[in-house]
């Protein structure tokens, strides 16, 4: 016998209002904790994709979509840019570092990319199995990209054109699999890369135009560094800045030309900010709900202690202390609260994983569980708060309950 | 309100008889401490308990006596075994389930044991809340009223168990009330109704 397991017994004889305590707080600190879950994995994505990528360069239109397309991948790119142009930019003593990208087709909805193998280098990807690609049209797959397939080295495939669907299939061109990255929880899992020359062989002959475009050159040819080739184009090159003020001259140097130069720390902070108001709009309604729960659990204590009142003063007959007694009314808002709060961590988990899932579907994104947050300590910390001053309040009347009277009007 | 000097000897008997309104239960919550008096002492085993602390009178009262009320009140989240475990622990003494066992089955409702409270008829209640007051062996017993909502015959036991549980215990037993069937059992007895005068 003790207080705890006298406050839990008390718990159990109202079972429909300790269980709508539950449930409103169990929501409250669920809806928060799972808006703190999603912030942190889509700012964790955000950051680890873009890593050190200072600035993008590619053609003129959305800035936000170039960023999307090109660090990304999940939007249309912008457009096509001369790779001349482009590794002039590259060039500049302000860049450190330029990576091109090239792309146009797909193989069941993912990305075929043409680029170095700097780009690997840049996510920390490794070959994990075979080699990294080097002739046109061998490929390297990222880890994702071969599990979900089933491709292995040595297979080959047909692309399809575009990046969404695969009607348009370029059947006179085979790509052939060299090798497998190991998983590097970037965008590189999800993507086949190869270098630019694959892309601009396969449109030498369909030559549509809404890909990487019209390029002349031939597969075989290593034509990446042939400046003079104005008509070979590139969809994008990702540049690592030298010295800060790249951001402020590489504009002036492409004013006249069709590029643009995007900064995705930027455009990204653009879009969270504009998320930033769905998200503030739902955290409105989390605290909402868990003022219902402080209210809900306040109702139940204070209830508990109209119903009780003959109870409590039959208790302090036998000997026990306002302080006893009160402790006692802590302990059920208290254990409520705890119980409420583990109960919306553990559903916030789950909705992360269900979120996860169908994220994972949509964007070939995979977000991992991750531990419990610091804000989610601090969150189921004011929800046991939140209890125990629910209690804390009704069960002043306690301290001032006039027992003689109490058992009287009994 | 104004009460005559009463005094009840260690394990003797004594009847406070009088009518509604002539302030029995008054007088039983001054015996108790659960009221302070305004004037005059109140000695129970030994100790003026009119002049003990709040948390001293607290202590005093769960450790040395027993109420017994006119309808039995429990705790009703707890089994009626619980209940009588709560005079120790609620005096921060280890319960003593064994006995509280042999108390209710010495009443008749030893199989209530692990029922609920409001699972009992009025009768067992009243002989379960008689257990609760003696089971942690108290000095002195009061009981409000303890036969006003029986019938006969139920009076004729719980009465019986009352004296025959005080007896064992060693207890003082002062019984408040105004049912007049209790009234020939007791000589040491007090009529309040001419007696509390403002």
């Amino acid at each position: 016998m003790n207080w705890l397991y006298i406050a839990w017994r008390n718990l159990g004889v109202k079972k429909l209002q300790t269980a709508l305590g539950l449930v409103l707080l169990a929501f409250g600190v669920g809806m928060v904790s799972l808006m703190m879950l999603a912030e942190k994995q889509l700012t964790d994505t955000f950051d680890r994709n873009i890593r050190d990528i200072d600035m993008v360069l590619g053609a003129k239109g959305s800035p936000l979509q170039l960023i999307l397309a090109n660090v990304y991948h999940v939007d249309a790119p912008t457009g096509n840019i001369s790779l001349a142009a482009a590794e002039k930019i590259a060039r500049h003593p302000y860049v450190a570092e330029g990576i091109p990208l090239a792309y146009g087709d797909n193989y069941e909805m993912f990305r075929i990319v043409g680029t170095t193998p700097a780009y690997v280098e840049h996510y920390g990807g490794e070959v994990s199995e075979g080699l990294m690609w080097s002739e046109a049209f061998e490929v390297t797959l990222g880890a994702e990209v071969a599990r979900a397939t089933g491709l292995g080295i040595g297979d080959t495939f047909f692309s399809a054109h575009g990046l969404q669907d695969g009607t348009d299939v370029h059947t006179d061109k085979t790509f052939h699999v060299v090798g497998i990255l190991a998983e590097s929880r970037s965008v590189i899992d999800n993507l086949i890369l190869c270098n630019v020359e694959t892309i601009w062989g396969v449109h030498e002959k369909t030559g549509t135009g809404t890909g990487t475009g019209t390029g002349t050159g031939t597969g075989t040819e290593t034509g990446t560094e042939t400046t003079g080739d104005a008509e070979r184009e590139i969809t994008a090159m990702l540049l690592k800045k030298r010295n800060p003020l790249a951001i402020l001259t590489i504009p002036n140097m492409i004013r006249d030309t069709n590029m643009q130069l995007a900064l995705p720390a930027i455009e990204i902070n653009r879009l969270t900010a504009n998320f930033g108001i769905g998200l503030q709009t739902l955290r409105a309604i989390a605290i909402l709900i868990m003022i219902l729960s402080f209210a809900s659990i306040f109702i139940s204590v204070y209830d508990s202690l109209l119903a009780r009142r003959y109870e409590l003063a039959l208790m302090r007959t036998m000997g026990a202390s306002p302080g006893g007694i009160y402790l006692s009314l802590l302990l059920e808002g208290g254990l409520l609260s705890i119980g409420g709060a583990l109960i919306g961590l553990v559903v916030s988990r789950l909705g992360i994983f269900a979120l996860a899932q169908i994220i994972a579907d949509k964007f070939h994104y995979d977000l991992a569980a991750v531990a419990i947050l610091p804000g989610e300590l601090g969150l189921a910390g004011a929800a046991i708060l939140v209890g125990l001053i629910a209690a804390a309040i009704p069960g002043i009347s306690v301290l001032r309950m006039d027992i003689s009277e109490t058992l009287a009007e009994a | 309100m104004r009460f005559p000097d009463l005094a009840c000897g260690r394990s003797e008997r004594l009847l406070l008889l009088g009518s509604s309104g002539a302030g029995k239960t008054t007088l039983l919550h001054l015996l108790s401490g659960l009221l302070r008096p305004v004037g005059g002492e109140v000695e129970v085993d030994g100790t003026v308990i009119s002049g003990l602390g709040d948390r001293a009178l607290d202590t005093f009262r769960g450790e040395r006596i027993g109420v017994v009320f006119q309808r039995a009140h429990f705790v009703q989240s707890l089994t009626v075994l619980e209940n009588l475990a709560l005079p120790l622990f609620l005096t921060g003494r280890r319960p003593d389930p064994a006995r509280a066992v042999a108390m209710l089955e010495a009443l008749g409702v030893g199989h209530k044991a692990s029922a609920r409270p409001r699972d009992l008829s009025v009768g067992e209640q009243q002989r379960a809340s008689i257990a609760r007051a003696l089971v942690h062996r108290p000095a002195v017993v009061l009981a409000d009223e303890p036969t006003s909502a029986l019938d006969d015959a139920s009076t004729e036991a719980v009465i019986g168990l009352l004296e025959t549980q005080a007896a064992e215990a060693g207890a003082t037993l002062v019984i408040v009330t105004h049912d007049s069937r209790l009234k020939d059992r007791y000589p040491n007895r007090v009529e309040l109704s001419n007696l509390t005068h403002r």
